[in-house]
């Protein structure tokens, strides 16, 4: 759907104005994600802005408190009011605007529709790229063996599946290996991961062991909240795979630490 | 209700289920029917489209079901049958066992059915002196073991070969102990020939439906070992146990169904046999019952009729979202408490023995969504779940804590520059924190998180602050 919604229903915009939608996580845990966007969308030749913004409402939306989630929407759409585009660095923040805002507003006509006018400008950021933008490749190196974690909201609610890799095939030094089960969920899930956090931990073992049973060096993934599920994991198990934002390495910014990396460098 | 619930302490069966290492065993055979599945939906370019048929169809019929439901008792009568409706689980037990008494039956044999489970008819059967026999190879093991199914179609999935052959060497008195029961094929066969006398001395076979035809009066079961056409066709009487939404209008709307049905489940192109039974015996007709009673149970479907379940309705019980699913991938059936497991269990459960109850299955969620997008007539399972914690959270059923908790955030999400200032505040405190390693092995209230897995810190301070303080805004 957003694939070609913002294409077909307007005239090319020459200089995008791109609103980021940085997601809670990103904000918090990992601002280097938030300006790896930020760097890919200017080489991009998008003008982007930043509104002063907190949360997408999936937590309480997802614990099924719509009061709270149909607020924090109704601010979110007025933050990017003035935006031609709304980009997230997160399907599953990104599917939440973009799928389940006019869900929310269905039975009231006129926040429906604005919803759904939100909903049609907003994307996922790699998807963006590539199929609104058009980008073909990026400017990037990276010395490694990569494995591609296919977030579920993403896959499954925006099609993100072929742009990142696509866009990964283009970085230098990069070697992009399969996991055997690269569309199964990591078990993060928002709050499931803390209220079932046994069962959470079960599906995560299940992931780590097919990451390190490819040999990658890295996993890549566009949510945050997957990476620091599996990251947490790895590195509980003792593990040296790196995970990083998948923005990270194709903005050319993976040279810091990996999340839970300490900032003075891999930990022996 | 009836079959009895421990879905209230999922959590803690969680635990067990997880702990049991012959279990985890068992379950990684599991995972095959998904490769199968692709498989299949790939040999078949007309997949999704069927997909969307199969749904219009039972969308169709559910929106008339009455008128559908009237016409199939009208056909089922016209073949010289009986149509018995049911409200309750007491009702449907006790009409099968006032027609069991009256045809002086000491013996049923049963064709698999998750019906009879959710009544609880074998434990009935067995307090009214009758010997009720599972014929379904994965339904005899189990009620040799005297357990529950732990998956829809495969109902001994937690079992392995070797469990199997310790429970027939134990049940078959007269099994010689030098016999080979190592290979599956051995067991069938020997639980075959161990189940030829019970379906010759049955009075009563008792199958479930996977549809009722509504043209015609016919009940339509799928089988992959036969044994559903031994118990139909061999009693004096034959009794359907099936609830309300297993109606479809005609026989070809059935074939739309069982097209995506056994492709769904196995990954098969059909199941081997596909038997369909009107009435009972005719005059010419070299065998079947002489009697053919249909009981339709409702117990507590009608009630998601014309509301935000009634879609659960669509489901043709193919297990697919369960196969899909990582949660019962991890923990497999039984954990999840009462008859239904998986995403399906998940939403059907609470509306058929309560949200008290069954409240906690829609919330074991991660939402990967993987459910719906095999479902073959889309039904979408993470968006009733949802409304279902919206009703927990409705009727403050949801834990405190956690409600306070998600309070307390909603609090500052709602004032975008207190949320800023406090996440900057917040994000500073833990990196500095968690500067050495960059990441915590332990974190207040987080201990579900950290007790499996490391917590990512901070970075430095949020983005929002360092954008604003790079571009000099204040906005």
């Amino acid at each position: 759907m957003n694939a070609t919604a913002a294409l077909d229903g307007r005239a090319p915009i020459s200089r995008p104005r791109v609103g980021l939608f940085v997601t809670c996580l990103v904000d918090i845990i990992r601002p280097t994600v938030g300006f790896a966007a930020v760097k890919l969308l200017e080489e991009a030749g998008c003008k982007v802005v930043v509104p002063s913004q907190t949360c997408c409402g999936q937590p309480a939306y997802n614990a099924g408190d719509r009061a709270t989630a149909k607020d924090l929407a109704k601010q979110a759409i007025e933050a990017f009011e003035d935006c031609d585009y709304v980009v997230a660095p997160s399907g599953s923040c990104g599917g939440m605007l973009a799928t389940h805002y006019p869900e929310l507003f269905a039975g009231e006509p006129d926040m429906a529709a604005k919803a759904g006018r939100f909903a049609n400008k907003t994307h996922e950021l790699v998807s963006f790229l590539v199929d609104v933008l058009g980008v073909e490749k990026v400017a990037a190196r990276y010395d490694g063996t990569v494995a591609y974690h296919d977030s579920c909201a993403g896959l499954r609610e925006l099609g993100v599946k072929t742009q990142p890799r696509r866009l990964l095939a283009s970085v230098e030094g990069l070697r992009l290996v399969e996991l055997e089960e690269a569309e199964t969920c990591c078990g993060f899930g928002g709050m499931f991961a803390a209220k079932y956090g046994e069962l959470s931990n079960a599906i995560v073992s299940r992931k780590s062991e097919d990451i390190r049973k490819t040999a990658a060096d890295t996993v890549l993934a566009g949510d945050l909240g997957c990476l620091m599920n599996m990251a947490g994991k790895l590195q509980r198990e003792g593990s040296p795979v790196k995970a990083r934002h998948v923005a990270e390495v194709l903005a050319g910014m993976a040279d810091g630490p990996a999340i839970g990396e300490s900032q003075k460098g891999p930990k022996q | 209700m009836s079959a009895v619930a421990t879905t209230s302490k999922f959590k803690e069966n969680a635990h067990e289920a997880l702990t049991d290492a012959r279990l985890q065993g068992a379950l990684v055979h599991a995972r095959n029917f998904s490769v199968r599945r692709a498989e299949a939906a790939a040999r078949l370019p007309e997949f999704e489209a069927l997909r969307d048929s199969a749904r219009a169809v039972k969308d169709h019929t559910l929106a008339h079901l009455d008128l559908y439901l009237e016409a199939y008792e009208r056909k089922v009568i016209e073949s010289g049958g009986q149509v018995h409706y049911a409200q309750d689980a007491e009702e449907a037990r006790r009409i099968i066992i006032e027609l069991c008494r009256s045809l002086g039956a000491k013996s049923v044999t049963k064709g698999k059915s998750m019906i009879s489970e959710e009544i609880g008819l074998n434990q009935a059967l067995e307090a009214a002196g009758i010997e009720a026999v599972e014929t379904d190879l994965g339904e005899y093991i189990i009620q040799l073991r005297g357990e529950t199914p732990s998956h829809i179609i495969a109902p001994a999935i937690h079992v392995t070969k070797h469990d199997v052959e310790q429970d027939f060497r134990k049940a078959h008195r007269d099994l010689p102990p030098n016999r080979d029961l190592s290979e599956p094929e051995q067991l069938l066969a020997e639980a075959r020939g161990v189940l030829r006398a019970k379906f010759l001395a049955a009075d009563v076979g008792v199958t479930g439906a996977n549809f009722l035809v509504a043209e015609t009066g016919t009940s339509i079961i799928v089988t992959n070992e036969g044994n559903g056409d031994l118990t139909q066709i061999l009693p004096k009487a034959h009794i359907v146990i099936a609830s309300i939404e297993k109606i479809v209008p005609t026989l070809e709307d059935a074939a739309q169904l069982l097209r995506v049905l056994a492709r769904s489940a196995t990954g098969q192109d059909a199941s081997v046999y596909t038997t369909l039974s009107t009435g009972p015996r005719r005059l010419g007709d070299p065998d079947g019952p002489s009697a053919y009673h249909v009981v339709i149970l409702d117990n507590g479907r009608s009630s998601m009729l014309g509301g935000e379940f009634e879609d659960m309705l669509r489901c043709i019980r193919c297990g697919a979202c369960m196969n899909h699913c990582p949660v019962y991938q991890a923990i497999g059936g039984h954990a999840y408490g009462w008859v239904y497991p998986g995403p399906m269990g998940a939403v059907l459960t609470p509306s058929l023995i309560g949200v008290a109850e069954g409240g906690q299955l829609p919330n074991a969620s991660t939402f990967c969504g993987r459910c719906e997008e095999v479902c073959p007539v889309r039904i979408p399972l993470p968006k009733m779940m949802r409304h279902w914690r919206e009703r927990e959270f409705e009727r403050h059923l949801s834990p405190a804590p956690f409600r306070y908790g998600l309070g307390l955030w909603a609090f500052f999400a709602r004032r975008p520059m207190l949320y800023r200032f406090a996440t900057d505040l917040a994000a500073r405190a833990m990196h500095l924190a968690g500067r050495g390693k960059g990441r915590f092995s332990w974190a207040p209230l987080a201990g579900g998180w950290t007790q499996y897995r490391d917590l990512a810190a901070p970075e430095t301070t949020t983005f929002q602050s360092q954008w604003r303080a790079k571009s000099g805004a204040v906005k």
